[in-house]
This record gives C-alpha cells, sequence and structure tokens, in this order.
C-alpha cells in the first residue's frame, strides 16, 4: 500500500485551495485524487466571467479561476492522480481508488473530502408527464456545449432559477437557441441579482416567480411543457395552466452536496445541509478525515469555497503534524430564522478567528444576525438584505468562547 | 431619461433611479460611489464581457473557452458572438493567447490550456 | 429475400423468450422490434416479481403457466447469468375486514398446487419485516415468490438466442402481413421485408393490430397503464420481501418491494390508456402510489425518489393469457394478453408455445452445439481486487469510472456496445450496464456515454438518440 500524508478527493476549487494550503503549512506530501483527465473540476464548463472578484481582486472566468490554483499545485510539486475515482475512504483512512493504471490503495495520514456536488434530477422531482429526450439539468447541458461543442436543443424552458439556470440562459441564447422562459416555483428568485440582469434582462428572457413545471409532452423528443402557478404552499393554482412548446427543458433546481462516500465512511451527517457535521477545523467526526467546499454544504461563490478549503487543508496539516485537538465541543445551533450554521461544533480550545457560515431560511430586508453563548454576544452583524441564496458570514474574535451551546439567530429590523 | 436600474456591483442590491438628460444625470438610491459610477455608465454605454468557445480544429472534439480581453459595448454582442463562431483555432493554446484582434475594440482571448 | 423458417413478432420478454427457446433446434428464427432495442415495452417497466402463483384463477392458463413457470424462470436466470433473488413476498391484510381475503388467497394457492405458502398473523409478519405497519393483522407468506430485473433477462434471453443464430430486426414495425403460398411476408413501415412460414405474435399492446393484419384480429387489447416510483438505493433496506396487500376498492393495491439492483420500488397503479405508448405519469397517480405504499411501509422516505415511470401493460376481457394456434390462419401462432404473471411465465409460455408449434408442424431437431448459457455481463464488477486489476492491465477502459453513481467503468460501457443485443442508443446502455440509473440520472455520464457511442459507430453526437427515432439529444454541432 502506498502512503501520503495527506490525500485529497475530488481536484475542483475546494480540493486544490485545500492542498495548496496544507502543502503552505509544511505538509508537502499532499495528494489529489480527480476522476477528470484534467483537474478544476465543474469551473471547466463554467466559462462565463464574475469569478475570483473576493478571493483573488480580479474577474475572471470558471476555467481561469481553476487555472490560477492548478498552476499553484504544479508550483509546489503536488501529486494530481488524473482519471481516477474514488471507490471508497475508511475510517482509518484508506483511500481505494481506480483509474486506467489500475486499482491504488493509499493509506493517508489525514484526508480532506472535497467532492462537490450534483443537481437534483427530473426523476426527484417527480414532474409528471412523458419521458422523452431533451431534459437535461442544467449542467449537463452545459458541459454539452462548452465542453463538447453541441447544442442540445433550439428552443428552451428553463425550470429554476438557480445561477446555473441563468447562466444557460444566456448561454443558449448566444448560440442561437430561443429561451422562451425561466420558472421559478419559489417567489423569489434563487440566483445573484447580478446574473438575473446579465443573464436575463440583458435579452428579454421572461422569469415567472411562483410559476413551475406541471407536465412534461413529448414522445422522443421533449415538444412542450405546460406550466402553472403555485400558491404559498407550491401547490399548483387551478386554471393558471399555459403549454409552450419547446424541445428542450433544463432543470435548475438545487445542488446535492455528493457525499456517497462520506456517508459510506460512516461519518455522521446534517441532514439539513447535506453534508458532513465538522468542527471550526472541517474535521468530521471520524478522526482525520476533514470536508469542506460544495460537499459539505453548497455555496453561492467559488471564491468562498477556496477561502473556507484553506480552513480544511490547515486542519489536515496541523492534524498531521499534532494529531487529534484535546477539548470537549460546543454545539453551535442556527434558531429564528436561520437555516443552518458551520460548523455544527466547536472546540472550546479553539484558538484564532473562528468562522461562522450560515443561510437564512426567508429573503428579508435590513435584519441582524447574532450569536450568542448564553448572554454573551460572540459575534453580531447587521445586513441591508439577506436572501436564502447568499450565504452569510459572522467572526468571533479570539478570546470570546465560552461555555456552553452557542445560538445564532436572525432578527428582523 | 427616467431609468430604474438593480445595482449589480454587490450582493446588496440597490435599487438605482437614473434621471436628467445625457450630459447632466443624476442618480439616486445608490448606497456607494462605485453604483452612481455603474448607473451612469449602464445608461450611457453598457458593456459586457462576452465568454463562448471556439473549435479546436486539431483536436477531436474539443472546444477552448475564450472571452473578450476587455467588456465590449452591450450593442455589439450579436456582431461579437457572429465572430466568435466564425472562428477556429489550432492547438496547443495557452490561456490568455490572443486569437483575434480588433474585435468592437477588444480582443478575444482563450480562458484555458489546450496542449 | 430473408426467408426464416419462424418470425416472432415483438421482442419483449415473452418474444425473446421464444426465440430463445426456438434457438435449440435446427431453424432459422427472426426477432421483429419497432423500437430500438429489445424489451421496450411493459417488459421494462414493471414490478419485476417473479410471483408464487397463488393469486391466478384456478384452472386458466395463467395459473398452469405460473406454477411451473416459477421454477423454470428461476433456472433460466441463473443460466442467463440475470439478477435475480428469491427474496419471498406477503400478501398483507389490514383488519378484520381483509382478512378473508388472505384466506382466499391462501385456498387457491393450494388448488394451483403451489408449495411454501403459509398464513402469518401480523406480529409475525412484523417480526419478519419490521417495517410493516401496525395495522397489518394477517398475511399470506409466499416463499417461493422472487424479484429479477426483467429487461436484463430479456436481454440476456435474446442475446443467448442470437448466439445461437437467432437473427434481431430493430426498428422494424410491422405495418402490412400477407401470406401466399404457405409463407408469410412481413414488411416494415420503413420498406423492408422479410418472409416465414411460421409467425408468432408476441407484439403486446399492439398484438390485436398484427392478429388484425395477419387475418385474425378477434380480440380488443386494452391498454392498462401501471406507475411507478423507484427510490434510492438508501431505501433499498426498508423491506426485504416483496409486499402486496389484499385487492380492494381501489383495485390490486400497492406493492412495496426491493429491486435486485438494491433500490425500493413502489407501485403499480391502473388505469386505462390509449396505446402501448402512454407511458406518462401523473401527479395523481403518483400521490396515490405514496398514500398507499406508506400503508403498507409507512416509514418510506418518498425524498429519495430517484425516477418515476409508467408501464404499458396488455389485457383483455376474460383476462386470461391468449396463447393458441389461429383458428384462421395457419402456422399463425397468438400469443396475447401477456399481462401480469406474463414475467413470471416468460419460460414456461416459451416451452408451451414451441410444443404448441411442433404440434402444428414444426419440425423439431436439436442443434447438437446449443449453449443455453450466456456469460455474466456484470463479471467484471463481482471480481476481487487481484482480478479486476489484471482485466485493467489488459484493458485500461475498465479502470475508468464513467456512471460514478453505480460505479460502472468504460469497459463495461465498451461491453455494452459490442455484445449482442448490442445498446445502439443511451437507454440501451443504461438498461446493459445500469449506467445512468443512479442517483443523478445520468446528469454527469450522459455526456461522456455519448460520446463513446459516437467514437464507437463512427458518427457525433448529433447520432446519438436516447431511445432510437427522433429522440436525439444534440441538435447541432458548434
Amino acid at each position: 500500500m502506498i502512503k501520503h500524508d495527506i490525500v485529497i478527493v475530488g481536484g475542483g476549487p475546494a480540493g486544490m485551495a485545500a492542498a495548496v494550503a496544507a502543502y503552505d503549512r509544511g505538509v508537502t506530501d499532499v495528494v489529489i485524487i480527480d476522476r477528470e483527465d484534467t483537474p478544476g473540476g465543474i469551473l471547466r464548463q463554467c466559462i462565463h466571467n464574475g469569478f475570483g472578484l473576493h478571493k483573488l481582486g480580479q474577474e475572471l472566468t470558471g476555467p481561469e479561476y481553476a487555472t490560477v490554483y492548478a498552476v499553484k499545485v504544479a508550483e509546489r510539486g503536488i501529486k494530481v492522480y488524473t482519471g481516477t475515482t474514488v471507490l471508497s475512504v475508511t475510517q482509518d483512512r484508506i483511500v481505494t481508488a481506480t483509474g486506467r493504471e489500475g486499482i491504488v490503495q493509499i493509506q493517508a495520514g489525514a484526508v480532506v473530502l472535497t467532492m462537490g456536488c450534483r443537481e437534483r434530477s427530473r426523476g426527484a422531482l417527480n414532474t409528471p408527464g412523458t419521458r422523452p429526450a431533451g431534459v437535461f439539468s442544467a449542467g449537463t447541458a452545459q458541459k454539452l456545449i462548452n465542453i463538447d461543442g453541441y447544442m442540445p436543443g433550439k428552443k428552451a424552458v428553463i425550470l429554476g432559477s438557480g445561477d446555473i439556470g441563468l447562466i444557460m440562459a444566456r448561454r443558449m441564447t448566444l448560440e442561437g437557441a430561443k429561451v422562451e422562459a425561466v420558472c421559478e416555483i419559489m417567489p423569489y428568485s434563487g440566483g445573484l441579482t447580478r446574473n438575473i440582469v446579465q443573464c436575463l434582462e440583458d435579452y428579454d428572457i421572461p422569469l415567472y416567480l411562483g410559476t413551475t413545471v406541471v407536465e412534461i409532452h413529448g414522445k422522443k423528443r421533449l415538444e412542450g411543457v405546460t406550466i402553472a402557478q403555485v400558491d404559498e404552499n407550491r401547490r399548483e393554482i387551478p386554471d393558471t395552466r399555459r403549454y409552450i412548446e419547446c424541445d428542450t427543458l433544463l432543470l435548475s433546481v438545487g445542488l446535492v452536496p455528493e457525499n456517497e462516500l462520506t456517508i459510506a465512511a460512516g461519518i455522521s451527517m446534517d441532514r439539513v445541509t447535506g453534508g458532513a457535521i465538522v468542527d471550526e477545523n472541517c474535521h468530521t467526526e471520524i478522526s482525520g478525515i476533514f470536508a469542506r467546499g460544495n460537499v459539505l454544504h453548497v455555496h453561492d461563490l467559488v471564491d468562498y469555497v477556496s477561502d473556507e478549503a484553506e480552513r480544511a487543508g490547515c486542519g489536515a496539516a496541523d492534524y498531521v503534524k499534532n494529531g487529534v485537538q484535546a477539548g470537549e465541543y460546543i454545539p453551535v445551533k442556527a434558531v429564528g430564522g436561520v437555516r443552518y450554521v458551520i460548523p455544527q461544533h466547536i472546540n472550546r480550545n479553539a484558538t484564532g478567528e473562528i468562522s461562522l457560515f450560515m443561510r437564512v431560511a426567508q429573503p428579508s430586508g435590513k435584519a441582524r444576525i447574532t450569536a450568542r453563548q448564553g448572554e454573551t454576544i460572540l459575534a453580531t452583524a447587521t445586513k441591508l438584505k439577506t436572501a436564502p441564496g447568499e450565504m452569510e458570514k459572522l467572526i468571533i474574535r479570539p478570546g470570546l468562547l465560552g461555555t456552553g451551546e452557542i445560538t445564532v439567530e436572525i432578527e428582523q429590523l | 431619461m427616467n431609468r430604474k436600474l438593480i445595482c449589480i456591483i454587490c450582493p446588496r442590491g440597490c435599487q438605482l433611479t437614473v434621471s436628467g438628460e445625457k450630459d447632466n444625470l443624476t442618480v439616486t438610491g445608490h448606497a456607494c460611489k462605485r453604483g452612481q459610477v455603474y448607473a451612469i455608465d449602464e445608461c450611457t454605454h453598457p458593456v459586457r464581457t462576452i465568454t463562448s468557445i471556439v473549435r479546436v480544429s486539431n483536436r477531436e472534439d474539443c472546444m477552448v473557452s475564450v472571452k473578450t480581453a476587455t467588456p465590449v459595448p452591450k450593442e455589439a454582442i450579436p456582431q461579437v458572438m457572429a465572430a466568435i463562431r466564425g472562428m477556429t483555432v489550432q492547438a496547443p493554446v495557452k490561456t490568455g493567447d490572443i486569437l483575434a484582434e480588433n474585435i468592437f475594440g477588444s480582443r478575444i482571448v482563450a480562458t484555458k490550456d489546450i496542449d | 429475400m430473408e426467408r426464416y423458417d419462424v418470425l416472432i413478432a415483438g421482442a419483449g420478454v415473452t418474444g425473446g423468450m421464444i426465440a430463445r427457446e426456438l434457438s435449440r433446434y435446427n431453424l432459422s428464427v427472426c426477432l421483429l422490434e419497432k423500437e430500438n432495442d429489445v424489451a421496450c415495452g411493459a417488459t421494462k417497466a414493471n414490478s419485476g416479481i417473479i410471483h408464487g402463483g397463488h393469486d391466478p384463477v384456478p384452472g386458466t392458463l395463467k395459473a398452469r403457466l405460473n406454477a411451473i413457470g416459477n421454477p423454470m424462470l428461476f433456472e433460466a436466470c441463473r443460466q442467463l447469468n440475470v439478477p435475480h433473488r428469491r427474496n419471498e413476498s406477503m400478501v398483507c391484510a389490514f383488519g378484520p375486514d381483509e382478512e378473508p381475503a388472505v384466506d382466499r388467497l391462501y385456498q387457491r394457492g393450494l388448488e394451483n398446487g403451489i408449495e411454501g405458502l403459509e398464513v402469518i398473523t401480523g406480529d409475525m409478519a412484523r417480526q419478519l419485516e419490521p417495517a410493516l405497519s401496525t395495522q397489518i393483522t394477517k398475511a399470506l407468506l409466499i416463499k417461493n415468490s422472487g424479484i429479477v430485473c426483467p429487461y436484463s433477462l430479456t436481454i440476456a434471453a435474446v442475446g443467448n438466442a442470437m448466439d445461437n443464430g437467432v437473427t434481431l430486426k430493430r426498428n422494424f414495425e410491422i405495418n402490412k402481413i400477407e401470406k401466399t403460398d404457405g409463407l408469410f411476408t412481413v414488411c416494415s413501415a420503413n420498406g423492408e421485408t422479410v418472409q416465414g412460414e411460421y409467425l408468432i405474435n408476441c407484439a403486446g399492446c399492439a398484438a390485436d393490430k398484427i392478429a388484425a393484419m395477419a387475418g385474425d384480429g378477434f380480440y380488443t387489447i386494452n391498454p392498462r397503464a401501471g406507475e411507478y416510483m423507484l427510490m434510492d438505493k438508501s431505501e433499498g433496506g426498508r423491506v426485504s420481501r416483496t409486499i402486496f396487500q389484499t385487492p380492494g376498492k381501489e383495485g390490486k393495491g400497492i406493492l412495496v418491494t426491493p429491486t435486485v439492483h438494491g433500490n425500493l420500488l413502489t407501485g403499480p397503479t391502473a388505469q386505462a390508456v390509449d396505446s402501448g405508448d402512454s407511458t406518462f405519469t401523473s401527479a395523481q397517480q403518483l400521490e396515490k402510489i405514496q398514500r398507499l405504499a406508506a400503508k403498507s411501509v409507512p416509514g418510506v422516505n418518498f425524498r429519495q425518489v430517484i425516477t418515476s415511470f409508467s408501464g404499458v401493460r396488455s389485457s383483455v376481457d376474460g383476462g386470461d393469457f391468449i396463447i393458441r394456434m389461429s383458428d384462421k390462419v395457419e402456422k399463425f401462432a397468438h400469443v396475447a394478453a401477456i399481462d401480469s404473471p406474463g414475467l413470471t411465465c416468460c419460460v414456461s409460455i416459451a416451452v408451451y408455445v414451441v410444443d404448441m408449434l411442433a404440434q402444428a408442424g414444426l419440425k423439431l431437431t436439436e442443434k447438437e452445439n446449443w449453449n443455453g448459457t450466456r456469460e455474466d455481463p456484470l463479471a467484471f464488477s463481482k471480481m476481487d481486487m487481484d482480478q479486476k486489476n489484471k482485466v485493467i492491465a489488459e484493458n485500461p477502459a475498465y479502470g475508468k469510472i464513467v456512471c460514478r453513481c453505480e460505479t460502472i467503468t468504460e469497459g463495461e460501457i465498451m461491453e455494452s456496445l459490442t455484445r449482442q443485443p448490442v445498446a445502439l442508443d443511451l437507454d440501451g446502455v443504461k438498461r446493459r450496464t445500469r449506467s445512468g440509473m443512479g442517483r443523478c440520472q445520468g446528469g454527469f455520464c450522459s455526456p461522456y456515454i455519448m460520446k463513446l457511442i459516437a467514437q464507437h459507430t463512427g458518427t457525433d453526437m448529433t447520432a446519438v438518440t436516447k431511445n432510437g427515432g427522433s429522440s436525439y439529444i444534440a441538435v447541432h454541432k458548434l
């Protein structure tokens, strides 16, 4: 069996940032395992710009952002096993992977899980109707166009106004397709404002809020969809049905962290995030296994993925050098309008700044988000506007941490 | 002019109103200077960075992603896309390679390496 | 013009199994299928149950062929290396009103000569299946019943028939049948023609039309759609046995069953539809499945659904199979109205039909070199690490994972494109390898598989379809 100090599962933005951070923290025997022939993950098909403003101070396209990190990985001589898929990770950190050279087993000092996420499929939506060709998840269509150079259709409806859906509405239009509508079941869009303006308004693509696809038509290839308005309980409102002729339906209806390896390894999961339960160093409840990026919780911006994944890289490096950090764990709970908080628990002996990441349950105007421990306010921030689509962050300054449960809540102002 | 737009500079999304004449526009609703500049630019000469793909002719089923090196006028988007669609390139290509010059005041550059 | 001893219309599980049975003999046999692949009708979308035989009315062909067909199908699954499992089943009664139905089914089973039936209490049922509802008061335990993957079975049967010399013609939608000089001349919608001495009609929902074309259309098929919901493997362990409900006001009830691949399947509903192509799902029926499945197994987590689908069964008034030589047209065999328990009976039907043809004059001489076994298409996945590494060293494509949800390699995809009956489209690859059957439903792997199909067939991705015909996926090359 091969041995490496740190094995990183997944060479997307999170995996590369974690590898670089671990290396720079002094653990140089780091390897990345990635199933594609080139690292970079989903960024390689995200050819649009808007990446890197926070993290790198410049506006880049997805492939350029990936290249920045691929160069950092290469400069440090970090080995990337490409075209290699991890089959399993065990609690004693044996990583089994397969590639064209065969199946390898690696005994890792620490493992960082950075597998990213996948899109929810039509099956998961359970949309009634026929099952023709022409129904794609938005990311699959993105890959067909941007990587393979094939158009998936001529006339499209997009279900879901998440960022990938919005980006694909523009992309399809630029390549000559007609995008008839973007339908969003919620009364608000899940995407960034910037994308609504530059992907829909620029091209006069209508966005129907509170509207969903209720039936799919067509025998062999999609022929059309029926859309209808829904009430606040997402139930169809009678007499609002409308048929739209189209040959393509793109689904941008949410992302699901890809945690099959995590679950198979017996790591405790958070039912709300769909990711592992971690501490402030991204350490899961299994000793020496860390997780970060979209596999932990789905992010809005890749910049934050890189940022947070560095934390995981450092955590793994510290674990390799010093072993487990002693100390009891303080639970962190999301209450009152906050959907979840990461980390789910914090080591009482944690030093340095501790970042809390959260998402709110509902869009709101001016609001204050506060992290409390009993009567003590650990961190607070006032926001002019919050939305479920955007990640919020609080920083607990060093020395504030006491004992007892931490709660994070949002109050409308 | 009296135009309403949503600021896209940061996630806050201020509701901006631009009013006045061409050389003397006033912006209200912005929370910062950047929003004011965005509103005036958007009303006088809106620009966009265009990204797309170009076929790599000497590789099988291979596309290289590209972008305009600087933003181009919004109204020129169809012509810029037409220009990009007419291009092919030969590998190897490096990120940043200039693939076409003088495209509505900008250049088309590669955003990916193709060996 | 191509001329065969026997033509079979329809490459579902019945037609496929008959083709295999005929391939034992020195005969030329041609299987005609209107779709781009075998197993595209009711065969690909049913419950996948190997029924014990307690249910059919005693004295019917269904009762007889089920009783003898059950062990025959288990044997064929072993020979053909088809995933199957004798997982037992239960018919559950909810309260005193339904309990007599359990006793009636038990008596019926005895009359049909079925062994391994046992009437048990609700508590005993829950001991065997802890996830069952506390409302269940009595159940019939059926120990000889099992589950099978119906399309794997059909692909294997047709593949084995082809290995033994049978010809398969796809996209052959019969639109004219003539009989002159003792020969059937069968024409397809796209202008192909074949001739045969015997014609067997296994055309499922189109059997009545084929029978009419041949000159003996004495029955009408009433297509009945059954909708299903398939759950992720995380739900697959919810029950180990197939759980039926007693027949009641809402029809035969909804079953909850594990599949041989480890998923959980619930369904079917039953509605009359226009044709065999009416495979749409509806919100009301999907809601009904959830409600009734939860009645038997309250814990089923429907958030784990990965797909819903509908299969159209071919039924007739009267309810029994129609399997006989035509009274009007010599050497024309009806094998129609094969609805439940048709899958269980596929081997017994095949043997029955071949006997029937022999009595009608078909000369059967056994081939010396007939081989009824087929190599396991899942062989690679069952290997240990050292064996796999040996295979990968010879063919590196076996090291490359294409479908990550189901862990399917490029080597296995290529096998599906090269082994009879070869996959010609994405759904064909999916049914042979399970790529795209997992939780992402092909989101990640389908462009890669399209590329492999295009490379293999020397076309580009615009020529690749989901399931033949106009089911293209990419419209043009940029």
